[in-house]
């Protein structure tokens, strides 16, 4: 009904779009996680029940996809890009944000994407250009005729730029934790008029993630992650931490961070000295589990004496992602296979 | 005070003459300055020892020391740590402790080196633009993979080496062009200096996130060692170099009088300024490969021997390479220290001493009699 609703009434102004939106969102959360919370609204459950429901869900889409991308607009945006009004629904996006990419192609606004930057290189069929998102040049993005364009933080005064030339701009920062993250899509779910699709990606995702976040032992382990040779860490104050954090799990990062800015750089007898039971590094490095376990001083760290050397994929957990349940699915199993191994 | 100042520190040096009574008395009469060699091994050994029992991990001071004992042969005593607080000691702290040494005394020792060869108080490794061409190899190595080694030399001190005698050689030759004086020299360095940061900037930018952050953490200058593999690989260079550039300290007291007067004494300046350079930029290139960039170490502590000790190069070389090492141990303890347990560059606290003691030998300089 929610979604009815939503569609019916078109979003003219932002706040109530976004709300109805973040609402719908916030409800199929809590739904999964607590069946009998009578307080739950009873529209949502219709979005956010199990199997049948999806089913009716999709049913809706596609008997309303003409008119997704041609009625639920004008809408308007807002981020720190500005303030936007979309008369119609973009076709030519650039995405100048990894994570933006995938999410845009997993809502299924693949099609309405014109260009992505050159670390978007998932999913396959995104079309990657040489755009950097780090060091955005203006004239190479306007050179692809954008009708939005999608970024992650503002470099270069590109907003200000593209503002100038009334391109609309959204910026879609990288969220600090498991839940901004589901705004993020649905700020992407609005803009494109992708809001069934975006709705149906966040209970599935929703539902995932509780799901793998259930499979972690309820003990608390010390866990390391390390972003580079440098002896940067993931801290619970980035979106990786907040998953550590869901999981009950102690990031030794967290003390090196006292100005939470989610990625500190450690020094090295700190980490042997906190004695981590879980090292996590991801496969962008060019060095293994194993390079990490012969480093001089950590044979003695319980990690490594137990061979609990974790790899992840380094675009999943770096990017707040429709692939974060497989990161927290890998992460969960160890901490599980640690718990069954403690005596 | 004014007296003691090196003529070299004041504005005579930017007008090129270098010759003066002071330098053909220190000639003539030299001797090693007993209290000053002292003292500046009592600083090697305090910076040593402070290094040694401070850290992140807070081992305790007595565990340490007794530890550090119990490895003087002779001697047995029960270790007061863990195995993992040796671990830490022996496999972290210590090799670190080592690299500091090394890595403070080569770019001391060089430092001297290039200001005594150019006859010019403000060169210096990081000025020079060495440290530049040294750290643009090393980021294409680190970065790229590219592989540039040979025999015994990993690609990452092969291709900083190379980056660093491109940097010097160039600064050199632009500075050797008609209508050039002293001041064109650093000039030069500043525009060497220029052209391999950009290079190195759009070398950053082709980079993925993990690798571009790897790349800055080494550019801010960090004392990182994996063990002691990479304290091994630099003793040789350190050794060798550092004991060619002590050896040629006569040779630069020489030439500072002048090419036809060390002619006169049997020194051929041309050959003299090339081994002196190829040695000072191989210490340099090869502390750049494994440290990064750390700025003003070559700079200050040759002006700091001078100005406390001697004005002779026989003394200045030795003791700057002592100095640097006592200067980047202490130092690093601050980079161990100050955020603990997270990480602050040591090429921040080196350039956060060396800027406002740089300004300062300006300000001295223009205030001194010429």
């Amino acid at each position: 009904m929610n979604l009815r609703t939503t569609r019916a009434r078109p979003a003219r102004a932002l706040t109530p779009a976004v709300l109805a939106l973040a609402l719908l969102l916030t409800a199929c959360g809590a739904d999964d996680a607590t069946d009998d919370d009578a307080t739950e609204p009873g529209t949502s459950e219709d979005v956010a029940d199990d199997a049948p429901d999806d089913d009716a869900t999709e049913d809706a889409d596609e008997a309303t996809e003409d008119e997704a991308a041609a009625g639920d607009f004008p809408v308007t945006i807002e981020s720190e890009g500005g303030t936007w009004t979309l008369e119609e629904a973009p076709e030519r996006i650039v995405s100048l944000s990894p994570t933006a990419t995938e999410v845009l192609f997993a809502i299924g606004a693949g099609d309405q994407v014109e260009a992505v930057d050159q670390f978007s290189y998932y999913p396959e069929e995104a079309p990657v250009t040489d755009l950097s998102g780090f060091d955005p040049n203006i004239e190479a993005v306007t050179a692809y005729d954008p009708d939005l364009v999608v970024l992650s933080n503002d470099a270069n005064e590109l907003v200000a730029g593209l503002t100038s030339l009334e391109i609309p701009v959204l910026v879609s920062a990288a969220p600090a934790d498991i839940e901004s993250g589901f705004d993020t899509m649905a700020e992407l779910g609005l803009a494109t008029g992708r809001v069934d699709e975006t709705a149906t990606l966040v209970s599935e995702l929703r539902e995932e993630i509780d799901a793998a976040l259930a499979e972690a032992p309820d003990t608390a382990v010390r866990i390391y992650h390390e972003l580079d040779s440098t002896y940067f860490a993931a801290s619970s104050y980035g979106f990786v931490g907040d998953v550590y954090e869901q999981m009950g799990a102690i990031n030794i990062a967290d003390e090196g961070d006292p100005d939470q800015s989610g990625f500190p750089q450690l020094t090295e007898e700190f980490i042997v000295e906190a004695d981590p039971e879980l090292i996590v590094i991801t496969d962008e490095v060019d060095y293994t589990a194993d390079d990490v376990a012969d480093r001089s001083g950590w044979q003695d760290i319980t990690a490594v004496e137990q061979d609990n050397i974790v790899t992840v994929d380094s675009d999943i957990a770096s990017r707040w992602g429709p692939r974060l349940p497989q990161f927290i699915t890998t992460v969960a199993e160890a901490l599980s296979a640690i718990a069954a191994d403690a005596p | 005070m004014a007296q003691a100042l090196d003529p070299a520190i004041g504005g005579s040096s930017l007008s090129g003459d270098e010759s003066n009574g002071e330098d053909r008395a220190s000639e003539r009469a030299f001797r090693l300055p007993l209290l000053g060699l002292v003292g500046v091994i009592a600083a090697v050994i305090v910076a040593a020892l402070i290094s040694a029992t401070q850290g992140a991990a807070g081992l305790p001071v007595g565990g340490v020391l007794t530890t550090l004992l119990d490895a003087v042969p002779g001697i047995n005593l029960e270790p007061g740590l863990d195995a993992r607080q040796q671990a830490i000691l022996t496999q972290i702290r210590l090799p670190r402790l080592v690299l500091g040494l090394l890595v403070g005394g080569a770019l001391g020792s060089a430092g001297a080196a290039y200001q005594g060869i150019f006859r010019n108080p403000l060169a210096d490794p990081y000025l020079l633009g060495v440290s530049a061409g040294a750290g643009l190899g090393a980021v294409l190595a680190i970065g790229f993979g590219l592989d540039l080694s040979w025999g015994p030399f990993g690609a990452v001190p092969a291709a900083a080496f190379v980056g660093a005698l491109l940097a010097v050689s160039g600064s050199a030759l632009i500075s050797r062009g008609p209508g050039s004086s002293p001041a064109t020299l650093l000039l030069a360095g500043v525009a060497m200096a220029a052209l391999f940061s950009a290079a190195q900037t759009y070398a950053l930018q082709r980079l993925s996130e993990t690798r571009a952050r790897e790349v800055l953490s080494w550019l801010f200058g960090q004392l990182q060692t994996n063990g002691w593999d990479q304290v091994l690989l630099l003793i040789p260079y350190v050794v060798i170099c550092g004991a060619i550039l002590v050896a040629y300290g006569r040779h630069l007291d020489v030439l500072r009088v002048g090419d036809a007067e060390a002619r006169a004494l049997g020194i051929d300046p041309t050959r003299s300024r090339i081994v002196v350079v190829v040695a000072a930029s191989l210490l340099t290139a090869a502390a750049v490969s494994v440290s990064g960039l750390i700025a003003f170490v070559g700079l200050v502590i040759p002006h700091v021997i001078r100005l406390l000790i001697s004005h002779s190069y026989r003394v200045i070389v030795p003791l700057s390479a002592l100095g640097g090492a006592a200067f980047l141990a202490f130092v690093d303890v601050g980079s161990r220290t100050l955020l603990a347990p997270a990480e602050l560059p040591v090429g921040v606290i080196t350039a956060f001493v060396g800027a406002p003691f740089f300004a300062f030998v300006l300000w001295r300089g223009r205030q001194a009699p010429s």
